[in-house]
């Protein structure tokens, strides 16, 4: 099935859009794309008329136009005759906004617009969705636009199960700085699924990683999901809502009765690759990681501090998740040593973590970074800096970064977040390198880089 | 040939809902599945004469009404003489629905459980830890979907907070990982060829040693829809 109509739309048809009440969902959806992104929208409603002096089409039909999208955002018994008008102009694809099918016990409803669609080869995301978020190309949410904050653009690929958890996840994002190349609500998901959604993504060359709440699969669903991801080339990451429900019957054997429906899911996570965000720290870290390197370390970190606090700390949690922190060979301690500037040399401690203290200057950063780098015992560095430390520039960002990305070795790091350090903070995230606000995050940064790389899963 | 015989055996218990451990292990034993030397004995001659030959065995009582055989003392290990033989036959005998005993070598090891369930989303998947009476309590073990990759044998193993006790810990032995190994990928193929059929099984305990993984007890709930 061909989903680029719907996400490269040039030409979007809104149905259902209203004469008399300018915050029906289809009126919010079609002012925002028609004063703000770069389409070309038409309005549709029976009654016809004028709208904002506009032409108000009655049908789809009657559109001068080829169309490659139409949101459908009309009351779901008018639904499939709506589909059908579509269907028969040769549309390209369909968003149906509109609740009131499966959700609402109209199982009959949704399974007669599931057959009509399947039967035209027509793709359509829904119904009971919010549709499609991109910045700068699409947005079909039926949120008004001066209410939404937008993310940047970027490459990671949302697709949800529910609406309120995408767009929140926008929000956060934006606070996060992750760009998002894609927001999908894909609400009942009548039509297109995740495994579909998964198949596009995975060829759209504006997405790198792909992220999915979800509340559940249908039967031997998960088993076709897990298969599609194991070849997709890029890394996937779940959020996995409903945790806490487990299979209702008593279960007559040990392992039915242990075998929980999200135990099984996590498991199969684990098997197949895909991270499992538990939180909103694991899936921002999980995020900003992924959309910088690629999977492909096997978690031998070399950690470079200026406090021995934060060392021991981000040993500590490292620990916890199973990465490994390998000792130093004297040979690389020595070697850190000799560049290290005369006043930090006496004091500096020179295990893993590499403690530089609050006497070091930028160069002694970028000194043992070269020397971690070069000495084959790490796969990948944190830094933890603390801006308080008179010795660090705010170059020291862009002047890491420059040093890590040249050897391809991953560089994350750990910058409190204030305004104050706007300036150190970008001149790592400018760089494509990740800053976490927090010495966790930093580390599950080094987590969600853990694997074979790409499309060896 | 043998894809016949477990039809059959599934067929014939279809209505009972699950599979009496002596055909369980029949099952087994065709998929090259270790299972100790066994004999389903229908009276107390039968019993005797094989178990002379082997003490001491394990007897278990086989009843279509009896699933959970040693919550009624449908139980006995240890058994090594004539006589105690015949009165653990005669004492099972008294149980409800008493179809004979099963009886088998004793095997000795670190006691594993292993499972497999249907599962709605991710269909058959298979389910490994540390086995034996209190395994709900520690419930440490690792799930896999079937059918397993020898990686994912690997991943189970290092997963299990116990993973140390498999592998040798204060002097003992680790476990023959290529048997488990082997073991756990013929079982998740099992599963795969029976998906239909089932709706869980336990092994439990697998018995693993240094030598080998052997399936000294076995339920297997079939699917009654």
């Amino acid at each position: 099935m061909n989903l680029d109509k719907i996400f490269n739309a040039k030409t979007m048809a809104v149905i259902g859009v209203s004469l008399t009440n300018d915050s029906h969902p289809a009126n919010v959806i079609y002012n925002k794309n028609r004063y703000r992104y770069p389409l070309t929208v038409y309005p549709v409603n029976p009654k016809g008329g004028t709208i904002k002096g506009e032409y108000l089409y009655k049908n789809v039909a009657d559109i001068p136009d080829t169309i490659d999208l139409a949101v459908i955002a009309a009351r779901a018994e008018f639904v499939p005759d709506i589909l059908q008008s579509c269907i028969d102009k040769k549309v390209g694809g369909a968003i149906i906004v509109s609740g009131g099918f499966a959700e609402s016990d109209n199982e009959d409803i949704q399974q007669r617009i599931v057959e009509m669609a399947k039967k035209a080869d027509f793709p359509f995301i829904g119904p009971n969705c919010l549709g499609i978020f991109s910045p700068g190309k699409i947005d079909t949410l039926f949120l008004p636009a001066e209410r939404l904050i937008q993310p940047m653009h970027g490459n990671i690929a949302f697709i949800s199960q529910s609406g309120g958890v995408m767009v929140d996840q926008m929000v956060k994002f934006k606070g996060q700085g992750i760009g998002v190349s894609t927001g999908i609500s894909i609400g009942n998901k009548a039509m297109l699924k995740e495994i579909d959604l998964l198949e596009y993504l995975a060829k759209d060359p504006d997405t790198k990683v792909i992220v999915f709440y979800i509340e559940g699969f249908g039967k031997n669903e998960g088993r076709a999901f897990v298969e599609a991801v194991n070849k997709c080339p890029k890394p996937v990451i779940v959020i996995k809502g409903g945790r806490s429900s487990q299979g209702s019957h008593a279960a007559s054997s040990h392992t039915a009765s242990m075998a929980g429906d999200h135990r099984v899911f996590s498991e199969v996570m684990k098997q197949y690759g895909i991270l499992e965000a538990t939180n909103g720290l694991e899936l921002s870290s999980y995020c900003e990681a992924l959309s910088s390197y690629p999977k492909g370390i096997s978690g031998k970190l070399g950690i470079i501090t200026v406090s021995g606090g934060h060392g021991v700390l981000s040993v500590d949690y490292a620990s916890d998740l199973g990465l490994n922190i390998p000792p130093l060979s004297a040979s690389t301690k020595e070697l850190i040593k000799q560049n290290l500037s005369p006043s930090v040399k006496a004091i500096a401690s020179l295990e893993n973590p590499v403690d530089l203290t609050g006497s070091a200057v930028d160069d002694d950063f970028l000194n043992a970074a070269r020397v971690l780098i070069k000495s084959n015992e790490v796969d990948c560095i944190l830094l933890l800096i603390l801006p308080y430390s008179p010795g660090v520039s705010i170059e020291l960002g862009a002047k890491m970064s420059n040093v890590c990305l040249s050897s391809g070795m991953p560089l994350l790091a750990y910058v409190p977040n204030e305004e104050r350090y706007r300036m150190l903070i970008e001149g790592f995230e400018l760089n494509q390198v990740p800053v976490s606000a927090s010495i966790e995050g930093t580390v599950l940064m080094a987590k969600a880089l853990i694997g074979e790389k790409n499309g060896e899963k | 040939m043998a894809k016949n015989n477990i039809n059959e055996i599934v067929n014939k218990y279809r209505n009972a809902g699950w599979i009496p451990e002596p055909e369980a292990k029949n099952i087994f034993k065709m998929k090259n599945l270790n299972v100790p030397d066994f004999k389903w004995a229908k009276t107390s001659d039968e019993a005797v004469k094989y178990a002379s030959k082997k003490y001491p065995v394990a007897a278990k009582v086989v009843s279509p009404d009896i699933l959970h055989k040693s919550d009624v003392g449908g139980v006995v290990v240890g058994i090594d003489s004539d006589e105690q033989m015949k009165q653990v036959f005669d004492d099972f005998s008294k149980l409800k629905g008493f179809d004979g005993v099963h009886i088998e070598e004793m095997v000795e090891g670190i006691e594993l459980i292993i499972g497999a369930k249907i599962d709605h989303q991710f269909g058959p998947v298979v389910l490994m830890g540390i086995g034996g009476t209190s395994v709900e309590i520690y419930q440490d073990v690792a799930m896999r979907m079937a059918p397993l990759r020898e990686k994912d044998v690997i991943s189970m193993v290092d997963s299990l907070k116990g993973q140390k006790i498999l592998k040798g810990y204060r002097g003992s032995d680790p476990i023959n990982m290529r048997e488990l190994t082997t073991l756990l990928i013929n079982f998740s193929n099992l599963i795969i060829e029976l998906q239909d059929d089932i709706e869980s099984i336990d092994l439990n305990p697998v018995m693993c040693s240094a030598k080998d993984c052997v399936i000294a007890d076995a339920r297997i709930m079939l699917n009654t829809k």
